[in-house]
């Protein structure tokens, strides 16, 4: 591992730390974190990413980084930034990530523990045979580059128009699941290529599906219009948009290399290449990441609907029974082109968000109408078999973080060293002893995926709500997983 | 002699590669990432594909060259345990590389590579002296998403 970062964190308070502006940063970074989690932080180096970060044009406010951050290549994952976009902000796809819109959704059920316990053995492995996962799953759908271009394009309206879920699931759905800007003809045959196969899959990694229940609420009348209740049966879908999206950032970085030295900009880092948004390559980049968000919400919406039927066929229950209703599905690896205030005045920023989750308040024109009142629901996955919570956005996100919060537990171990310390096998026993199910393709991504590699995804969020980024609604513990 | 490394990453994974010349290095690389993979013992050479790139400088063309062998297994789920460049200077490489298709009975995936990533990309001539390198007189590290 590479030496601790020594620099200067100013302490504004017990969860926010100033990284002040240095030589060619435009702006300062502003770390949100606890003593514990700081000294994390400090150890990967992340605030010398966070640093990095500043350096790009366009920049506003300051170079944010989420509780959860750690070590990524260029942006660190869990880092916020704003590009002004009247005054040549740019956007880059390392600040949105090669798997854009991984992201989450979480259905309630009108279900109790003790209803599911009994079958859920039969549920986890039929969920297992009827989801595909695993290292370069192909999915059950088969379409044409044709059908494909138009996933792209309309994201969750093309799912449910195939029958594959109902209209009121896109209103509970970030951009309701259909992202407009999208141009398919700005991604790449081999894009295509990679996503004719792979809708509908959960894919490898830190990807899950997972039966939870709901064990803790902090806010009754938030829960309320969620409708969350406490021993609830919630399901929760963590994927994103598999080789498509992991195609675009490659081929767009490609381009964005080039855009670096048409533009003459300055980087300490070749991951962050990036363009003006106001730019040909800016704008392409932007209509095919759109592209490619709108897959992944097709891809969560084409889940859910199997673990509907599947829950359906396997409990005997009616769908009217099961009740089984997207909360809402929020995306955490992606670029928005958003209205925010800087000292009053109100501007056009690109949003990056990389592994940050978006936390919009009550009132928010974009929320759907039922959530009004309340704020934007934000859905945090714990690491697999560990705790989740569902937060709820805040008026200081908006003001703060462009209306931004944590997206999870964050990295801290590495991957072999995970696999070092923990065996796959060893864990699925450990897991069973806690009464939870899980089944998954391989060892390895399970030993690699171990919560222990994890931060304590409770402390994460306590930041936030502390912090007042965000307001905790509801915990939930998983009872059941399938990974890839 | 030691072909690469792996780099521990707290987030993805890393190889270092070393090689005496930019074809060896190449050729390391490739080999190395496909081990990670996979295991390639269990890989034959039995059909093979024709590579032909062009990038901007030495370090982009190293990284196009690691996604074309990741998406070959992304879309034609193909895998590859041999690797030949027949060309090479900073802006082009052409290679015949060799392998078989993807059995899930037969072959175990380790790890899916999202891609080769641009971060802290580097590769170095070594410097005379420097003899504590396992060989080659360049090296080159490369991040990988996974």
């Amino acid at each position: 591992m590479a030496e601790e970062w020594q620099g200067i964190l100013e302490k504004i308070d017990d969860y926010r730390w100033l990284l002040p502006k240095k030589e060619g940063m435009r702006v300062p970074g502003l770390i949100y974190a606890n003593e514990k989690l700081l000294r994390h932080i400090r150890m990967d180096r992340t605030p010398l990413q966070v640093s990095n970060v500043a350096y790009l044009p366009g920049i506003v406010g300051k170079s944010m980084a989420m509780p959860d951050i750690h070590w990524g290549y260029g942006f660190a994952i869990g880092g916020v930034a704003g590009m002004d976009v009247a005054s040549g902000g740019v956007i880059s796809p390392g600040g949105v990530g090669y798997d854009i819109n991984c992201g989450v959704r979480l259905l309630r059920t009108n279900l109790k523990e003790e209803e599911v316990r009994p079958k859920l053995r039969d549920l986890i492995s039929t969920l297992f045979v009827n989801i595909p996962s695993g290292v370069g799953s192909t999915g059950r759908i088969r379409i044409s580059s044709q059908e494909v271009m138009e996933v792209m394009e309309k994201g969750s309206q093309w799912a449910i128009r195939r029958g594959y879920g109902a209209h009121e699931d896109a209103l509970h759905t970030e951009e309701k699941g259909s992202m407009e800007g999208a141009d398919a003809t700005k991604a790449s045959q081999r894009a295509l290529e990679r996503g004719r196969e792979q809708l509908g899959t959960l894919g490898a990694g830190n990807h899950f599906l997972e039966i939870q229940v709901v064990e803790e609420i902090y806010d009754q009348g938030t829960a309320k219009v969620f409708g969350i209740f406490p021993g609830q049966i919630t399901v929760m879908i963590h994927t994103g948009s598999r080789g498509l999206g992991y195609q675009i950032c490659d081929d767009y970085l490609r381009v964005m290399g080039n855009a670096v030295r048409k533009y003459n900009i300055s980087l300490p880092d070749r991951q962050l290449a990036c363009a003006p948004v106001d730019s040909e390559e800016g704008q392409n980049y932007l209509k095919a990441m759109r592209c490619a968000a709108n897959y992944a919400w097709a891809n969560r919406q084409c889940i859910m609907h199997w673990t509907r039927e599947t829950f359906e066929k396997v409990l005997k229950v009616s769908p009217k029974d099961l009740g089984m209703v997207l909360v809402y599905d929020v995306a955490h690896n992606i670029g928005k082109i958003e209205e925010h205030f800087i000292e009053g005045k109100k501007k056009t920023l690109c949003v990056h968000r990389k592994g940050a989750t978006r936390a919009f308040p009550a009132g928010h024109p974009d929320l759907p109408a039922d959530y009004s009142q309340v704020g934007q629901p934000v859905i945090i996955p714990g690491t697999m078999g560990s705790n989740s919570y569902v937060l709820v956005g805040t008026d200081r996100a908006m003001q703060e973080t462009w209306g931004s919060t944590c997206h999870g537990a964050g990295r801290v171990m590495s991957r072999t060293q995970a696999l070092s310390r923990v065996r796959g096998q060893e864990l699925q026993r450990e897991l069973g002893e806690k009464g939870i199910v899980i089944q998954a393709k391989g060892y390895k991504t399970l030993a690699e995926e171990a919560p222990s590699s994890y931060k304590n995804v409770d402390e994460v969020v306590d930041v936030c709500h502390n912090a007042g980024i965000s307001k905790k609604v509801a915990k939930t513990r998983p009872i059941g997983v399938i990974k890839g | 002699m030691k072909r690469f490394e792996v780099i521990d990453h707290t987030a993805d994974m890393g190889i270092r590669v070393y090689g005496k010349d930019l074809a060896e290095l190449f050729v390391n690389a490739a080999y190395g990432m496909a081990s990670l993979i996979t295991d390639l013992k269990k890989v034959k050479a039995k059909e093979s594909k024709n590579i032909s790139l062009e990038a901007e400088n030495r370090e982009e063309l190293l990284v196009s060259w690691l996604n074309e062998i990741i998406f070959l297994f992304a879309s034609q789920r193909m895998l590859f345990s041999k690797f030949e460049v027949s060309e090479i200077d900073e802006k082009h490489i052409r290679a015949r590389i060799f392998g078989e298709e993807f059995d899930p009975r037969k072959h175990q995936i380790d790890t899916e590579f999202k891609a080769a990533t641009y971060h802290e990309l580097k590769i170095s001539e070594v410097k005379e002296g420097k003899s504590y390198l396992p060989s080659g007189p360049l090296q080159a590290e490369v991040i990988f998403d996974i």
